[in-house]
């Protein structure tokens, strides 16, 4: 069966790197690309057998593990999913290319990288609430071993700990809710497909949803990264090894905002419906405030890291607005700003490699010495700024468009982060690498080789594709988005008529009624 | 049809590393404008042709790509691709040389082609995409030479500025958008759908008028950074830091009059809120004569055509914002023609001279014959002397001026003589004046200096062309050739001339007298009314402190306070705990008796009340 092969093998390419000599660092690397490519060719297929006209999950395969606790391998992937899996695909074939440049401890390095790749391929084909969890925890541990020794000297220790810590703690209070969840229903079982056809007949009540909704929001948040939770990812990703910076940056912050989506949305829409306005409210600070912060970055790859809290915001807004639009603007998002910021760190990679220092204002005149690097890192500032022809155009348009008629006043605010990303996304071009070249970076060396290039070209070329014809992948995004979002409404109006709206509702504080009422008097 | 193919060629020669390639492209591209054209004039009852395949095409959301061809279309293609062409042809004898050439060509390719989008563009996203796209060329084309620190900041301030204005454009295209859906259909972006329903709309009443006034006011936004106009017309002057062929291209005939085309474009917006027009007029007002003072003072030679060309685009502006929408695009196509042609000229200049300075000039007219005779020509054109281009569309814009505004007729009649008197300024002293500097000008080759002779031509007959009756809008304001207009506005223009060879056509000491004299009046000019300086005071202290404000409270509040306190807590906790297990068993008996004690303690209480 297609669907897992990109989790066999990534786990086989981790077995196999264990059994091969460590002083053979050729060989594993070889393996860890075969690896890495066959599951790109399985997620490629998968993304193209994905009938997008029957929508739903497809490509299913069920294992059952332990029945006595409703525990079962359920294997499948949905429009979502899909699109995410193969992002993850593209993102950890380019990772495994750039990994060339590690040279210490070869063999553990892949080991554990593979096992990060395999966790979060996991992660995303999963349905089964149980394997969910257990592919987040096995997603987030390699982190700790690869930034702790790879990563970068000055700040390591004290990033590895504050990321591991953090996101161990925000993965308990995610637990703490899916065992409430597992406690609630009556069915016994982790199975996801079974849970929401059952909640779709019989949700749960409003107020348990309102209660449990929190642990999940803020357990998964912690990653996704919510403001003000997400001061562990910038110094993560600065410490970290360009590689596991792109993975990290690029694809395991959106295991998150996916399982806000397939777990929050899906099993508890009204407790999302509740908690949404907040979202959307914080998801301004994330915008905005982390902006700012970036702004006032002189580290390359704090700057990119504050960036990516920020473009999250988007995210986190797409799916508070609830609607389909900006769903799918939210998980186009999610796929283009991950192969953007991949793109980013790969490229800051392979600059701090030579130059030994991620300060902007210590390099100066790169292009000059490194024409194709500098021309590719212009081509990641542009898609992160927002510039029409690249993915994240399409993405934060579709956010922006669907956020215009929930909450206007976000959607503004959302818009004017776009031009703070310009701002400081082209004074980083603009220090970086125009200006005059100092002497000491004369005989810094651009990547030249093909196979050099190829991650950075395959980045590249996604995000233009994805830019320039959004169709065929929101087509497919559109077909589980749009049967999620009816089936949200579906449920509130049901409850709606149950339980007649309660002024105790945690906020919506009028902020709702105030866009609606705006949006018909613009009307 | 043939128009799609433009855009495929050009894109498809983009990455191509020769000029001849572009200028193929480029030059197909205006054959094939030249056929629409004359399909256009063959035609004239059915000549809009509309071609659209959808894009983004979800529920609630309907995106198409898609070319509209009408005359006004047609007349931008023509100006595009004509001018482009010329300058295309000119930019491979500039750049002989340079080791970034096919790059050059690479950019300049991917401008046009993103040009050509924003005229065929039938709906306002598509627009927005092309009209970001040409943002990024410009960015790319300004920074072009990006060793030299002045030109990649200016490529940098002209994006950023263009980003503000482009925050408030899409703001305005969302609230057109949704204003679209009270009609009760489907919401649209696309120009041929928003109109009949915005006239329904203002008929029935149906519709908020503040709305509609504050979509237009943010559309317009857009064309304040796009065309330059005050308060966003900073990055202009700073653009002149890329090659001189895209100054010319550009930053003065194709790319800053996409904000006059958009507003063109958006007539039957602007037609149902006089308010918002009224605004426009004004600014646009405002510009013309802000700029032309700018220019009085300045010594770069591409600067002083630069703060021109600012004040020619208020012009436009101005007239379109008077209901002229004929006028604005009449005076937009001559002004494309001797702007480029005096850009192009210029540009031989600082070739042959190397150097910006108009009093390192001089003594031109024998050393280079062609490029003075055709920059003469130019200078003509632009200062309105008949009976060449820029007479007739000037004094089209100040006969409705005229006729409906005496304030902004009155100051676009003193622009047009400041104008008058700077252009003069400039060849007295830098064409005709004596030789000045070491070096031994040089005429041009052919290849540049054709293009000149070309659009020196156009600018002379661009009067004859009917251009207005080609181009026009049901609901523009239409008024005659007024003789007292045309009177007023010459005698001005030749005032200019005149008082500028009063000055500068002989050493004379006066211009330095006068500059003592309103010392003030200069310090102002020269400082381009300190609105940069303003900005960057604005960015110093509002920005970067709100970014550093920002980060100390990331870095204070949340990182130390919060999440390091929490770990501090917990450590502490931990360390506070450790005193229960410390492993001796005289303690645990000594908590077991305490307990013991307590308990009974509590038992007895509760027996004793």
């Amino acid at each position: 069966m297609i669907i897992a092969i990109p989790l066999c093998a990534s786990l086989l390419g981790a077995i196999a790197i264990l059994l091969t000599p460590a002083d053979q660092p050729g060989r594993v690397r070889r393996i860890a690309v075969a690896a890495a490519g066959a599951a790109l060719a399985a997620a490629v297929g998968l993304g193209l057998t994905y009938d997008a006209a029957r929508g739903g999950y497809q490509h299913e395969l069920v294992i059952p593990w332990i029945p006595t606790l409703g525990v079962s391998c359920h294997l499948g992937v949905d429009g979502i999913s899909v699109v995410l899996t193969l992002l993850h695909a593209i993102c950890a074939f380019a990772g495994v290319l750039v990994s060339y440049s590690i040279t210490e401890r070869v063999k553990e390095y892949f080991l554990f990288y593979l096992l990060l790749i395999a966790g979060v391929f996991g992660v995303f084909t999963s349905l089964d609430l149980f394997f969910f969890y257990l592919f987040y925890e096995m997603a987030v541990i390699p982190m700790f071993p690869l930034i702790g020794i790879w990563g970068s000297h000055d700040i390591k220790d004290y990033a590895t700990m504050k990321l591991t810590l953090y996101l161990t703690a925000g993965a308990v209070l995610a637990l703490l809710g899916l065992l409430g969840l597992y406690f609630a229903v009556d069915l016994r079982t982790f199975d996801l497909v079974a849970l929401e056809q059952w909640l779709a007949q019989r949700p749960l009540p409003g107020d348990l949803q309102r209660w449990l909704f929190p642990f999940l929001l803020v357990g998964f948040g912690v990653i996704a990264p919510m403001w003000p939770l997400h001061s562990w990812s910038p110094i993560g990703h600065a410490a970290a090894p360009a590689p596991v910076s792109m993975l990290h940056a690029g694809v395991l912050m959106k295991l998150g905002s996916y399982a806000i989506i397939r777990i929050g949305l899906g099993l508890l829409p009204q407790g999302a419906y509740a908690w949404m306005p907040w979202v959307a409210s914080l998801c301004m600070m994330n915008i905005l405030y982390g902006g700012f912060v970036a702004l006032a970055q002189r580290d390359s790859k704090f700057m990119v890291g504050y960036s990516s809290s920020s473009h999250m915001g988007y995210v986190l807004l797409g799916i508070a607005c609830l609607n389909a639009v900006a769903l799918n603007g939210a998980v186009l998002l999610m796929f283009a700003h991950g192969v953007m910021t991949a793109l980013a760190f790969a490229l800051i990679g392979h600059i701090y490699d030579q130059t030994h220092t991620r300060l902007l204002g210590d390099w100066g005149g790169l292009a000059k010495a490194m024409p194709f690097v500098a021309t590719c890192f212009t081509i990641a500032a542009m898609a992160s700024a927002g510039v029409p022809g690249f993915g994240n155009f399409v993405a934060e348009l579709l956010v922006v468009i669907g956020a215009w008629d929930t909450y206007r006043w976000q959607g503004v605010g959302a818009v004017f982060g776009v031009v703070i990303t310009a701002v400081y996304m082209l004074r980083a071009v603009r220090t970086g690498f125009f200006g005059p070249l100092p002497a000491r970076w004369a005989s810094l060396r651009d990547a030249t080789t093909p196979f050099q290039r190829l991650p950075y070209l395959v980045l590249i070329a996604v995000l233009v594709i994805v830019g320039c014809w959004p169709g065929p992948l929101l087509a497919v995004i559109d077909s589980s988005t749009h049967s999620l979002i009816d089936r949200v409404n579906a449920i509130r109006t049901v409850a709606r008529l149950d339980h007649p709206p309660s002024p105790s509702l945690p906020l919506p504080s009028g902020e709702r009624g105030g866009m609606r009422g705006s949006a018909e008097a613009a009307g | 049809m043939a128009a799609c193919a433009v855009i495929l060629l050009a894109g498809l020669h983009r990455p191509r590393l020769a000029g001849a390639a572009a200028i193929a492209a480029l030059g197909a591209g205006f054959l094939a404008s030249l056929a629409l054209l004359a399909q256009a004039l063959g035609h004239p009852g059915e000549a809009v042709v509309e071609h659209a395949v959808p894009w983004i095409a979800i529920d609630g959301l309907r995106i198409e790509l898609g070319v509209l061809v009408d005359p006004l279309a047609v007349m931008m293609l023509l100006v595009v691709t004509g001018v482009g062409s010329a300058i295309f042809v000119y930019s491979t004898g500039y750049m002989a040389g340079d080791p970034g050439v096919p790059r050059f060509f690479a950019m300049l390719s991917l401008f046009a082609c993103s040009m050509l989008g924003i005229v065929l563009a039938n709906n306002l996203v598509m627009l927005f995409i092309f009209w970001e796209l040409v943002g990024v060329s410009s960015y790319l084309l300004i920074g072009f030479w990006y060793e030299k620190p002045a030109a990649a900041e200016a490529g940098k301030k002209a994006f950023l500025v263009n980003r503000v204005a482009d925050f408030g454009f899409i703001l305005g295209i969302l609230l057109l958008w949704t204003i679209s859906g009270a009609t009760g259909q489907e919401r649209t972006f696309a120009f041929t759908e928003l109109a009949p329903r915005l006239h329904e709309l203002a008929e029935g009443g149906g519709v908020a008028a503040l709305g509609v006034g504050l979509a237009g006011a943010l559309i317009f936004c857009g064309v304040l950074g796009k065309s330059a106009q005050f308060p966003l017309h900073v990055w202009l002057p700073d653009a002149m830091e890329g090659p001189t062929p895209v100054s010319a291209l550009i930053h003065a005939a194709t790319m800053v009059a996409a904000g006059v085309y958009l507003l063109a474009r958006c007539f039957f917006l602007y037609a149902e809120i006089p308010a918002v027009l009224a605004l426009i007029a004004y600014v646009g007002g405002v510009t013309a004569f802000f700029a032309a003072t700018i220019a009085v003072v300045q010594h770069d030679i591409k600067r002083i055509l630069a703060y021109s060309t600012l004040s020619q685009l208020g012009y436009m502006v101005m007239a379109i914002g008077l209901g002229g929408y004929g006028a604005g695009m009449y005076h937009l196509t001559t002004h494309a023609f001797f702007k480029a042609l005096l850009f192009l000229g210029a540009g031989c200049m600082i070739h042959a001279l190397h150097t910006n300075s108009i009093w390192e000039m001089g003594g031109l007219r024998r050393a280079m014959p062609v490029t003075s005779a055709t920059f003469l020509i130019g200078t003509l054109a632009l200062a309105g002397i008949w009976p060449l281009a820029g007479f007739w569309s000037k004094d089209e814009i100040l006969a409705i001026a005229f006729h409906r505004d005496l304030i902004l007729w009155a100051v676009g009649t003193l622009t047009a003589a400041l104008t008058a008197f700077y252009m003069g300024r400039l060849c007295f002293v830098a064409i005709l004046g004596p030789p000045r500097g070491h070096h031994h000008a040089r005429e041009a080759p052919r290849v540049m200096t054709a293009p000149l002779v070309t659009l020196a031509l156009l600018s002379v007959v661009g009067g004859f062309l009917g251009i207005p009756r080609f181009v026009h809008h049901h609901a523009q304001v239409h008024v005659e050739f007024n003789p007292l207009v045309a009177a007023i506005s010459t005698a001005c223009a030749i005032i200019g001339l005149a008082a500028a060879w009063r000055l500068y056509g002989r050493p004379s000491t006066v211009p330095v007298l006068l500059q003592l004299k309103w010392r003030r009046l200069y310090q102002l000019l020269t400082h381009t009314y300190y609105v940069d300086d303003l900005y960057r005071w604005l960015i110093r202290h509002g920005q970067d402190r709100l970014a550093t404000v920002s980060a100390l409270f990331e870095r204070y509040v949340i990182m130390r306070w919060c999440v390091n306190g929490a770990a501090v807590t917990t450590r502490a906790a931990g360390y506070a705990l450790r005193y229960l297990q410390t492993g001796r068993v005289q303690t645990y008996a000594l908590a077991l008796f305490a307990g013991l004690i307590a308990i009974i303690a509590l038992m007895l209480g509760a027996h004793a009340s």
